[in-house]
């Protein structure tokens, strides 16, 4: 079955899944996760360079950017002025005017303030970014996002680092017809299946970090996030059977042997 | 003199560039970005910019994240 291609703003993404860059125990096990995912685009933080520690390798040489795109994102900001600003700190840094954008509301569930991310998208899109918002799986806001001129829309399955799976299943479902922009699910993934069931419901993509990183066993995970995300889109593009209450036969009833 | 780099104080013995700064610091101009004053430098102006006493400069860079 041939599917129609993964574009946001114009540029095709091979692979469904979007990885992060965070929490891996080495620079080279990351790699080994990225390669394992298939994924050809990663997110990356902006943080101040560590001026008396100056040993630390790069995480650029990590990352094969001839094949992978780089998405800065605006982790750990709290207000719409300080993710603008490291939104542009990111564009100057790396090569390209796309940002994931994130305004945290609260410190313990790491919820986004959703008026401040609205705000937030408005300015970058008028400053010319490209601009993929984390959000709650609320369509309300990820209407309004769009309005705003989000390039997409990354609604939450659950609370970031969570892995507690899709939280809303009939949210994103309605997020998903409610858009007119692609619907990445971003954050809350735990495992291959819940990665699986996102792609089901409709998502263009999943995005995720911890579910690979924090692994016991990051490239086995990454590999099963790559084909739990193949096999979750086609299942959505295949169409599901319908659920019932009670069992239909599935072998003819007819010609049974001592009838 | 003083200036306010990344936050912290910093000594620097006299003014000097943005791209002398990064050198001192070893720091590869082609992976941050440098924020002088809270204005966003280009790359391109990092050799023409000089930094004052009492000068704010932020040099930011990609670290792992999600």
């Amino acid at each position: 079955m041939t599917d129609t291609p993964f574009v946001i703003a114009g540029r095709t993404f091979r692979s469904r899944l979007i990885v992060g860059t965070g929490k891996y125990s080495s620079h080279a096990v990351m790699a080994q996760a990225h390669a394992a995912s298939g994924a050809d685009m990663v997110t990356v933080a902006v943080r101040r360079v560590n001026i008396s520690d100056r040993s630390r390798e790069s995480l650029l040489d990590y990352i094969d950017t001839s094949r992978i795109f780089i998405l800065p994102n605006t982790a750990g900001c709290y207000t719409a002025d300080e993710a603008i600003r490291t939104a542009h700190l990111g564009r100057e840094a790396g090569l390209s005017n796309w940002v994931k954008l994130e305004v945290i509301g609260d410190e313990r569930t790491l919820f986004p303030d959703n008026e401040a991310l609205v705000e937030a998208t408005r300015v970058l899109v008028r400053d010319g970014f490209v601009v993929l918002p984390y959000t709650n799986d609320d369509p309300v806001v990820c209407r309004k996002l769009e309005d705003a001129g989000a390039s997409a829309v990354m609604p939450l399955a659950a609370p970031i680092g969570s892995g507690l799976g899709v939280q809303n299943a009939n949210n994103i479902r309605i997020i998903r017809e409610f858009s007119l922009v692609p619907m990445i699910v971003d954050a809350g993934v735990g495992t291959a299946s819940d990665a699986a069931l996102a792609m089901e419901l409709g998502a263009d993509g999943v995005l995720m970090n911890t579910a690979i990183a924090g692994a016991q066993e990051p490239v086995a995970m990454a590999e099963a996030m790559k084909h739990a995300v193949i096999a979750g889109r086609l299942a959505c593009l295949a169409g599901r059977i319908p659920r019932k209450m009670y069992a239909t036969a599935s072998s003819p009833i007819e010609g049974m042997v001592g009838r | 003199m003083f200036i306010t780099l990344n936050g912290e104080p910093y000594e620097l013995d006299e003014p000097l560039t943005v791209a002398d700064l990064l050198t001192k610091l070893a720091i590869d101009p082609r992976r941050v970005a440098v924020e002088h004053n809270l204005t966003i430098l280009k790359r391109p102006l990092f050799a023409d910019t000089l930094v004052h006493e009492g000068d704010r400069i932020e040099i930011v860079n990609f670290v792992g994240g999600g």
